[in-house]
């Protein structure tokens, strides 16, 4: 249960080694240690996660969760909530993927929308009706700005999180009579494991920062956050912005 | 979707409210895997009264005075009665409730499960001492009748203070005080910082008040630190009372001036507002003895404002409550200097002393001081409860669970030696656990 001054006492990680959600997993069992699930294809760096987060005194325990498989979902989340209620389910798996093969190569594009767009609805299925069932509890989605308005120069890994993106702002609508929270948080270039190698834009933040963005609006109960926060008033503009002018920004 | 008193953390269950207790016989019989729990007025601060995902049994639908026995001062109620209206109809008669909360807006059922206390603890003890007997509706889906004494006695200590766990109940008789009056002849005495207010209650002088509660200052700082108003009194006879008010000495007319309106921001009760608030409070009562009041002045000054829980904003509020014993002034005195030094405004702050503790191994209220604070619910304030839950857990006291909103389940397991006790006779009598609130959840009960 979540108490009256916003600490969790569980939490589910989807996409367990995803340095975002660890960060903001991390974030919470510095306040108190917890109940940690990390769901995750079996490997070393999971392990080495659990590790590190058992480090702040949380119980966690990983179960397999292949994105690409939703045929497994329904399974990997029964074995998550078997464990108990879970307070707070962080959306947080995805890959990024060459730009250039996205839009040339089938096998490519496939496997990144549906570890991107269709993984994300199967689970977000999923996680509605056992959240529904418990009473409470609140999803956290981690979409990106890269979605908000795609260009050309990602707009294949764009069109899956603006898909996603739009499952998770209608389901924080459908949820609310059940009493279901959504935030969708929405970062821009994150320093991740993600975008290693990749030059860094403007506005870059650290996975830390973006944890301390997804604890403050889990507590305050936002529906749709940005990281860092500035993103809102820059894509509102770059959302208006005439093709013509848009596609000549140099990036 | 159902919180407690300080709107925090609310949870969705399904609510069925029925005046038959066959109805809620078999709802308990047909309990799903959430479980279910009872809910009276909804008083208590947290999530007691909540079922995240289960069924939670509406009790004021369950509302009739059965008898009131005047010759032997007893009053058989079902359990969704509330105090206002069980003292509104026991007056007339002559007859008091023997425990009086903050707020006469709960139910017996509540006041039971609770084991709730008045200011006048250290005369009367709580609410779970005047019961002489109550019906539980257990998880079999059958009513016993359980008694303080005798065969029964484990179970229904086990009730006491029990929060709901043990099963629902439905009806109890209690055993009532006498008053020829009304009202109260109350000293009150404003005191200059805290050491001068812990004298007055060590004094020996709390023995001639059958009520003794303080509300303290709590931004006031350095030599003044919990300057405070000490309010003692004894219920008035007959000539104590005016001779305008002779005439009808067991009237009782207790309007509520206003509901506040649901429109309060967050951030209106800060440290600004309640200096203000405090000075005003602290200079309007000077030190003076002998005045009548009446039930309200006395006990219930926020039974005037309905709704009064909206002014802290939609961030809600909590209310922490712990005991320590008696020897342990010290502690209470850091207790206070850090509650001060936080930051953190708080609004009422009571502090008073209980007597001996009861029979039941989860009541709160044992020999000892208490000291309640409610707080609107703003960051960092987790940490300020932390640090006193280790002050406390250290002093050797305890939390009060119809306050707790926020703590561990490794604090409550401490702070109750006997919880595992309690833990084997509701096992007994519920193995399936179905009856379950997001407070047994939360903290593992």
């Amino acid at each position: 249960m979540i108490d009256a001054v916003g600490n969790p006492q569980s939490l589910l990680l989807l996409g367990g080694t995803s340095d975002i959600a660890l960060a903001t997993a991390e974030r919470y069992a510095r306040q108190r240690p917890l109940r940690i699930v990390l769901a995750a294809r079996p490997s070393e760096r999971l392990e080495a996660a659990a590790e590190r987060l058992r480090g702040t005194g949380s119980t966690v325990t990983t179960v397999p969760f292949d994105a690409r498989d939703p045929d497994t979902h329904a399974e990997t989340l029964d074995k998550a909530f078997g464990e108990g209620d879970i307070d707070i389910s962080i959306v947080a798996f995805g890959v990024l993927g060459d730009q250039e093969k996205l839009w040339t190569d089938v096998a490519a594009a496939r496997e990144m929308a549906e570890i991107d767009y269709v993984a994300p609805v199967t689970v977000g299925v999923l996680l509605a009706e056992h959240l529904r069932k418990q009473g409470h509890g609140h999803i956290v989605a981690l979409s990106s700005v890269a979605g908000e308005r795609v260009r050309r120069s990602n707009f294949a890994y764009g069109s899956a999180k603006a898909g996603m993106d739009g499952f998770y702002t209608g389901l924080t609508e459908a949820l609310r009579p059940s009493g279901i929270k959504v935030t969708v948080v929405r970062p821009g270039h994150v320093k991740s494991k993600m975008t290693e190698g990749l030059k860094e834009a403007p506005l870059a933040q650290t996975p830390e920062q973006v944890a301390d963005i997804i604890v403050n609006a889990v507590r305050k109960g936002r529906e749709l956050v940005w990281a860092p926060a500035q993103f809102r008033y820059v894509m509102s503009v770059l959302r208006h912005l005439p093709r013509v002018v848009f596609r000549r920004l140099p990036f | 979707m159902l919180t407690g008193w300080g709107r925090t953390a609310p949870t969705m269950a399904e609510v069925v409210s029925t005046p038959d207790v066959e109805t809620i016989a078999r709802v308990v019989r047909e309990a799903g895997p959430r479980g279910l729990i009872a809910r009276g007025l909804g008083r208590s601060y947290g999530d007691p009264s909540q079922n995240a995902g289960g069924t939670v049994i509406d009790m004021t639908a369950l509302d009739r005075i059965h008898t009131i026995d005047v010759d032997n001062a007893v009053v058989d109620v079902d359990a969704g009665v509330s105090l206002d209206t069980l003292m509104r109809r026991l007056l007339p008669h002559g007859l008091w409730l023997p425990v009086l909360p903050g707020t006469r807006q709960v139910t017996v059922g509540g006041a039971i499960g609770a084991d709730i206390h008045g200011k006048n603890h250290h005369s009367q003890g709580s609410f779970g001492s005047h019961v002489l007997s109550l019906d539980l509706l257990t998880a079999d889906g059958e009513v016993r009748t359980l008694t303080p004494e005798g065969e029964s006695a484990e179970l229904f200590w086990a009730t006491v203070g029990g929060m709901g766990m043990t099963g629902i109940i439905v009806r109890a008789t209690i055993r009532l005080k006498r008053v020829e009056t009304a009202y109260f002849v109350v000293d009150n005495i404003q005191t200059r910082n805290l050491d001068e207010l812990l004298e007055h209650f060590t004094d020996g002088s709390d023995d001639d008040y059958v009520y003794s509660v303080a509300w303290f200052d709590s931004l006031a700082r350095g030599d003044r630190m919990g300057r405070a108003l000490l309010t003692r009194g004894n219920p008035a006879t007959l000539n104590e009372l005016p001779k305008k008010l002779r005439k009808n000495p067991l009237g009782f007319d207790a309007p509520q001036l206003m509901t506040a309106p649901p429109v309060f921001p967050n951030g209106l009760v800060n440290k600004y507002t309640i200096t203000a608030f405090n000075e005003v409070w602290y200079r309007k009562a000077p030190t003076k003895y002998g005045s009548v009041q009446n039930i309200t002045q006395f006990f219930h000054p926020l039974d005037l404002v309905g709704e009064w829980n909206r002014v802290y904003g939609s961030n809600g509020f909590l209310q922490y409550q712990f005991m320590v014993p008696f020897g342990q002034e010290q502690m209470f005195r850091r207790s206070i200097d850090k509650i001060s030094a936080s930051g953190h405004v708080s609004f009422l702050n009571v502090l008073k002393t209980f007597g001996p503790g009861n029979a039941a191994p989860m009541s709160f209220p044992d020999e000892g001081w208490t000291l309640t604070v409610d707080i609107p619910v703003t960051p960092g304030l987790d940490r300020l409860c932390r640090d006193l839950d280790e002050m406390v857990l250290e002093a050797g006291g305890r939390l009060y669970l119809a306050k707790e909103s926020r703590t561990t389940p490794e604090m409550i397991e401490r702070m109750y030696p006997r919880i595992d006790e309690w833990r084997e006779t509701r096992a007994a009598v519920d193995p399936e656990g179905i009856f379950r609130s997001d407070l047994a959840r939360r903290l593992n009960l």
